[in-house]
């Protein structure tokens, strides 16, 4: 396959996710924001979404303020902010069509049609039931490219590089998300395991849709680093950093036996795997939940380095 | 204007042999069912793709191509006619390029005047003296047909760079059979899903004679933004080779390359969908992102094979097209079975007279224009527009041609009012490879959709059809 055409499937299935991942942000932020003060409201949500998001930058440059109408516009469809939702489609459509043949009629159908649509919303003011709404129709396309891509798609590189790109963005998305309660600093006077507290780990595992999942595996109350355990360790959770990293490995492994050679990208992603199989939750928490993702992400850059080099450029 | 030749009702009321069953066909049609086949082609066309490059993409400046849904039907022994002419033409225009970047015979003989190669903007100085693998030059060509009576054919245009438009021959002829599976059913229709095969056949056999037993063929594109970008995919994808980009490809030691996930691959033969002036930026436009650094050397070398050769074009414009008759001649000795349209030369004094005095009753067209534009169509042109082109003949005489308004032939065409003829050319291609050429049955039929126009360029308005050759 040219390097070129799994360099535009890995990041049309990244955009796809990234996509997904902003609506989650966005949907979080939106109901820590509408927590009476006593449990949580007044604290900068906002902020702390655009932080996640990755999209402080971009945002400070234009706005003085974080408010809900302008973070969800800048992070919805501001042009200027390159890991907009609208941005993210686009990106994702443009690979698509240099890359069509290689993917399925579904697949196609999947992320032209919402790019379609998402032109005809742009520049909307988004509030109250019609964010809800479109923050829903978001994750959506979602499931329904990722859908027809496991329903439809041959087994073969193309496969591969799609699924690895999806499952690097998503391990850096899962490890964002997690990381807000960094930047959602508590107030001082917090109470640490609190009502504050609580409200936002559960705000928290409602981003990656696992609440139900979070009392199947743990049958009790809602513990930081119980819900930190899941979206780390927990490889049967789909986000957890252990699953995509399973994944990752599977996905990689597959290509090198087709291609009859390993590399570097092999062996990233093994160690990775490795560290988090063997990783324990509260060795975590005592080196710093903080520290421990920051140095993930950066980690997984290099698998995402090292991939391009070995197979995308 | 006359009556112009329908291929199905002569003047006379009566239907022609070939059309008997379609015309019966239709005239037991309801109106709402061919409404609703239209309606049915254009959701075809979504599905199956040939929008997927186009609607709702503002950035590509594309749209769907109307496309008819009465098909043009030629019998088995009109197509015999013209597949034997065709041949004959693509191989005097092979034998015509060889010559005027070799020997040089035809011009030391006097039939083409030198100026007309040696000041054509599309000969490639960088060509002369070498010869490609296997001294082919065109091996895809479309011949513009027109149609004036039962009798006669003529060359409109020959098409000896890119030429485009056989992704709608193919689409057209799924979407039809989808839709009119009772017309096949009453007509032997000659089939044309072979011509991917017979493609990439003509392509491997072009290989250089240093490749290995099984040449890497790969179709080039200029990418994404080109207009023709969906039929470059469309083909890659019915050929099974890659769809590559400049920046795919990089030469070493004269040697191609494209890059893989499993490494540099080596590439023996480039079915390139784009200009000469823009394949080799150390050769030829330095500004150009589009190809890629060292093909010229690597082609000289004899190690890749680049299809359509390189400086084709200086057989294609309308100034050479005026001389394929004797250039038929000069180099296969017989008599050419397509004829030419009477073309007058306004580069030579009394044809520039004659065309002047005659201009509303000429078609006249700039030697290098295409698609349409820079046309004169005298008999329905205003006073303006004659007299403008009046000025660009004299203050450029060399620049232009002009023939008489040919009564181009009708087929009949679903329109807004009904069925009603509209005038056609066909495109048909021509495959030459080194162990022969190739034509597939059918070809591009466009149509003017606009009543009594003759211009039926897609960037006029024009559509398409289905072409049916008949097998019996």
């Amino acid at each position: 396959m040219l390097s070129r055409t799994a360099d535009n499937l890995f990041w049309l299935s990244r955009y796809v996710e990234r996509a997904e991942s902003l609506a989650r942000i966005l949907e979080t932020t939106q109901r820590l924001a509408s927590l009476p003060a006593a449990y949580g409201g007044l604290t900068n949500e906002w902020e702390s979404a655009l932080a996640t998001a990755g999209a402080s930058e971009t945002f400070f440059a234009k706005h003085d303020e974080a408010t809900q109408d302008t973070v969800v516009a800048h992070i919805a469809f501001d042009r200027d902010n390159p890991s907009s939702i609208l941005n993210c489609v686009e990106t994702a459509r443009h690979n698509a069509r240099s890359v069509r043949t290689a993917l399925t009629i579904e697949m196609w159908e999947a992320i032209n049609g919402a790019w379609l649509e998402l032109r005809r919303m742009a520049d909307r003011k988004l509030e109250g039931e019609e964010l809800t709404r479109f923050l829903g129709w978001v994750k959506e396309i979602g499931l329904r490219f990722d859908g027809s891509a496991h329903r439809t798609m041959l087994r073969n590189d193309i496969y591969d590089f799609s699924r690895v790109g999806m499952l690097l963005e998503r391990a850096d998305n899962t490890a964002r998300i997690l990381d807000v309660k960094y930047h959602l600093l508590l107030p001082e006077q917090g109470e640490v395991g609190g009502g504050l507290d609580y409200y936002q780990w559960s705000a928290i595992l409602r981003a990656v849709s696992a609440v139900t999942s979070y009392h199947w595996v743990y049958r009790q109350s809602l513990k930081p680093w119980l819900v930190a355990d899941l979206l780390i360790l927990n490889d049967q959770m789909p986000r957890s950093l252990a699953a995509c990293y399973a994944e990752l490995v599977r996905h990689l492994d597959h290509l090198a036996r087709s291609y009859g050679r390993q590399g570097e990208a092999q062996r990233i992603a093994r160690s990775g795997r490795v560290n988090l199989e063997n990783g324990d939750i509260r060795s975590v928490f005592q080196s710093g939940l903080h520290e421990f993702i920051t140095k993930f992400i950066g980690d997984n850059n290099r698998l995402g380095a090292a991939i391009h080099a070995q197979y995308l450029a | 204007m006359p009556r112009a030749f329908d291929e199905m009702t002569l003047a006379d009321g009566s239907i022609r042999s070939a059309y008997a069953k379609l015309a019966d066909w239709l005239s037991g049609a309801p109106a709402d069912l061919l409404q609703y086949r239209v309606k049915e082609a254009e959701l075809l066309f979504r599905r199956i793709g040939i929008t997927f490059a186009v609607y709702g993409d503002q950035q590509a400046q594309e749209r769907l191509i109307p496309f008819d849904i009465i098909p043009r039907i030629i019998t088995a022994k009109e197509w015999s006619i013209l597949t034997k002419g065709l041949e004959q033409r693509v191989s005097a225009l092979n034998r015509y390029i060889s010559d005027v970047y070799g020997k040089r015979e035809i011009l030391r003989a006097g039939v083409v005047p030198e100026d007309l190669v040696f000041q054509n903007e599309a000969f490639r100085p960088e060509m002369a003296g070498k010869t490609p693998p296997h001294d082919l030059w065109v091996h895809i060509a479309g011949i513009d047909i027109v149609r004036v009576d039962s009798e006669t054919f003529y060359v409109l245009e020959d098409n000896a760079r890119t030429p485009s438009g056989v992704s709608y021959m193919l689409e057209n002829r799924e979407v039809m059979i989808r839709l009119f599976p009772e017309l096949f059913a009453k007509h032997r229709v000659a089939p044309v899903e072979r011509y991917a095969d017979e493609l990439l056949a003509t392509l491997r056999s072009l290989a250089p004679r240093t490749s290995s037993a099984d040449p890497n063929v790969v179709l080039m594109t200029p990418g994404v933004y080109n207009s023709a970008y969906y039929e470059h995919s469309f083909l890659a994808d019915k050929l099974g080779i890659e769809l590559v980009e400049g920046r795919d490809l990089f030469v070493r030691d004269d040697v191609v390359y494209m890059r893989t996930t499993e490494g540099p691959q080596r590439v023996d033969v480039i079915y390139r969908r784009i200009d000469d002036e823009f394949i080799d930026p150390l050769v030829f436009r330095p500004d150009s992102a589009l190809g890629v650094p060292g093909l010229m050397s690597a082609y000289h070398a004899g190690n890749v094979t680049l299809t359509n050769a390189v400086g084709t074009g200086v057989a294609d414009d309308k100034a050479i097209y005026s001389y394929m008759p004797e250039i038929i001649k000069f180099y296969l000795g017989e008599e050419p079975i397509l004829k030419n349209v009477p073309t007058y030369r306004c580069r030579e004094p009394e044809a520039l007279k004659y065309v002047l005095d005659h201009l509303d009753e000429l078609v006249v067209k700039e030697v290098h224009g295409s698609g349409g534009y820079g046309m004169l169509v005298g008999p329905h042109a205003s006073k303006e527009q004659i007299e403008l082109f009046r000025a660009k003949l004299k203050a450029s005489p060399a620049g232009f041609i002009a023939q008489p308004t040919l009564a181009l032939s009708t087929c009949p065409t679903y329109v807004e009012s009904g069925v009603s003829p509209r005038h056609v050319d066909l495109r048909p291609f021509v495959l030459t490879g080194s162990d022969g050429a190739r034509i597939v049955p059918g070809g591009l039929t466009r149509v003017a959709m606009r009543e009594g126009s003759l211009v039926v360029n897609s960037s006029q308005g024009g559509g398409t059809k289905d072409t049916w050759v008949l097998d019996e």
